[in-house]
């Protein structure tokens, strides 16, 4: 953890880093298969796996945004290496957690899913989170970086979209207890405040 | 394993609680191991997932309550499978204890819903008081297996103790002016840690026009499942009106006002857009959030998918009626 505060960490080192982060990443998936197995879900699991897998992928997509704001205050740029994975993590987590909303949930019943989205504007907010994720999953090789030049940040920037419209999305969820939603909508203007201060003020 | 899990376990069929309480505890310490390193430090995150769920013991053992007197079986529910015992228990919404699902099983543990009063006011000929010893004695206890559809979408089948509010009313003797019947819950900072929250508006409200609550499928729930009420589904006494969706039981009684006007209900105060006063379940009316066309049923699995939802929780032939010739799309 020293590293992460030392300017330029060794590369052995940021390997590691990489390393426990991605089996960090993993945990809650392997805590919900466990769960799973051990029947320990709660009395409404499929409610128990869309929260928690909507639960990590917002807060992964707000570790992925704070790497940025990192660099602007401190002037260290390593750690946006691990832009990319944490990102798939995210893509991961959503498309678990929409997975089990089509199948667990509505079982791929199109009648119900469409009535769902057209009534509830929270489900609406959030599948459009989740289709402005998946070009930004498609494009996250070297390659595709590499083909598109400028393109390819012009198009990444969908993400504070996502961010946005992610956070809206567990606001709506919520019946009154909104504390958890609004603890995230703070980092979230907080990340993206830290990005316009120094735009604004051309910093760095 | 949950995908083995049966759908139609009896009473008799579930786990003893002892060994599921043994489980559960090992189970949870190494979840709660696994959590807390993946919260990354932060623990309070964790709150807004779903926290495990813990079966509370039974009343008994915490509190002495007099043994409930012979219970009546009913028609009501045949052909229905229960929730189980541990869902029932252990998956509420009960906000004076937390805005969690899992929150009442754990928070109400303390709670002492014994000794306990029920004082009746309002619109009758004298204000008085009951105490929980006499409502026992009020009527004879009915089993009554009722579906209950929460607003969130979903539902369980469970076996109430309890018996027709209608008998308490006429212990209460309203005078003619009485139209609607309000319901105040107990609204204690220092027994319910929820009420320290300004979440909703204290004490919880609910009401009924008076022919709702004279209606033989409304009843005063004193137990389930053949036992006291646990402390996180409403004990010692609360409302339980099968074809309204769930949030209109109002739970730990303290008083019952008989009143000429409708009754602002403290989830038409907190959304007026979403809670009506009559709240019956109805497939044809949509909620801004969530799916009122289809339910899921608690304790069928990860794959039994949802079922539809009936008009009036299907009880439509018993309380249409009361409705003919409302708006329900107004009158939601």
């Amino acid at each position: 953890m020293l590293a992460f505060f030392s300017a330029t960490p060794k590369k052995t080192c940021i390997r590691a880093i990489k390393l426990s982060i991605f089996a960090l990443c993993l945990i809650p998936f392997i805590r919900l298969i466990l769960l799973g197995i051990n029947d320990n879900l709660g009395a409404n699991p499929i409610e128990f796996i869309e929260r928690s897998t909507g639960f990590w992928a917002l807060f992964i997509l707000l570790a992925t945004l704070s790497l940025t704001p990192v660099r602007l205050l401190t002037g260290r740029v390593w750690q946006l290496q691990l832009r990319r994975m944490l990102g798939l993590f995210m893509f991961f987590y959503a498309c678990l957690h929409v997975s089990i909303y089509l199948w667990l949930d509505f079982s791929f019943d199109m009648n119900e899913i469409a009535k769902d989205i057209v009534q509830h504007p929270r489900i609406l907010v959030g599948l459009a989170a989740f289709m402005l994720t998946i070009p930004l999953a498609l494009t996250s090789s070297n390659a595709a970086i590499a083909l598109l030049r400028e393109k390819w940040k012009k198009l990444h920037q969908l993400i504070y979209l996502v961010a946005i419209f992610a956070v809206v999305h567990f606001l709506w969820l919520v019946k009154l207890d909104i504390r958890e939603p609004l603890f995230f909508a703070s980092v979230l203007a907080i990340l993206l405040g830290i990005r316009i201060y120094f735009k604004y003020h051309q910093l760095r | 394993m949950i995908f083995l899990k049966q759908t139609d376990i009896s009473s008799a069929e579930i786990t003893p609680k002892a060994v599921f309480e043994n489980r559960r505890h090992f189970l949870q310490q190494a979840g709660f191991g696994l959590l807390a390193a993946s919260s990354l430090g932060y623990s309070k995150l964790l709150h807004a997932e779903n926290r495990l769920g813990q079966p509370q013991k039974t009343i008994e053992a915490n509190h002495k309550l007099p043994k409930l007197p012979v219970i009546n079986k009913t028609q009501y529910g045949e052909g229905e499978k229960l929730t189980s015992y541990k869902d029932v228990t252990s998956y509420n919404n009960f906000y004076e204890f937390g805005t969690g699902k899992s929150e009442p099983a754990i928070e109400s543990k303390l709670f002492k819903p014994y000794p306990w009063t029920v004082s009746i006011e309002g619109e009758v000929k004298k204000n008085k008081t009951i105490s929980i010893d006499e409502i026992y004695k009020l009527a004879p206890l009915e089993e009554r297996i009722y579906r209950m559809r929460c607003v969130e979408g979903w539902s369980m089948v469970i076996p109430w103790l309890g018996f027709p509010l209608a008998q308490l009313i006429k212990w209460a003797e309203p005078t003619a002016n009485a139209k609607y019947v309000e319901f105040i819950s107990l609204a204690d900072k220092q027994q319910m840690p929820g009420v320290n929250l300004p979440i909703l508006d204290w004490p919880y409200i609910e009401g009924l026009r008076m022919d709702e609550a004279v209606h033989p499928l409304t009843i005063m729930a004193v137990g389930l499942y053949g036992e006291h009420l646990p402390n996180q589904n409403g004990a010692p006494i609360r409302l339980v009106v099968p074809w309204k969706y769930g949030f209109k039981g109002a739970k730990s009684i303290v008083k019952i006002r008989f009143t000429e006007k409708m009754p602002q209900t403290t989830w038409m105060k907190a959304g007026p857009r979403e809670y009506g006063f009559y709240a019956n379940v109805n497939p044809q009316v949509a909620h801004p959030r969530w799916s009122q066309s289809t339910e899921k049923r608690i304790g069928t699995g990860l794959f039994a998918g949802r079922i539809k939802t009936q008009m009036f929780n299907g009880y439509a032939e018993q309380v249409g009626q009361m409705y003919a010739g409302m708006d329900l799309r107004k009158n939601f």
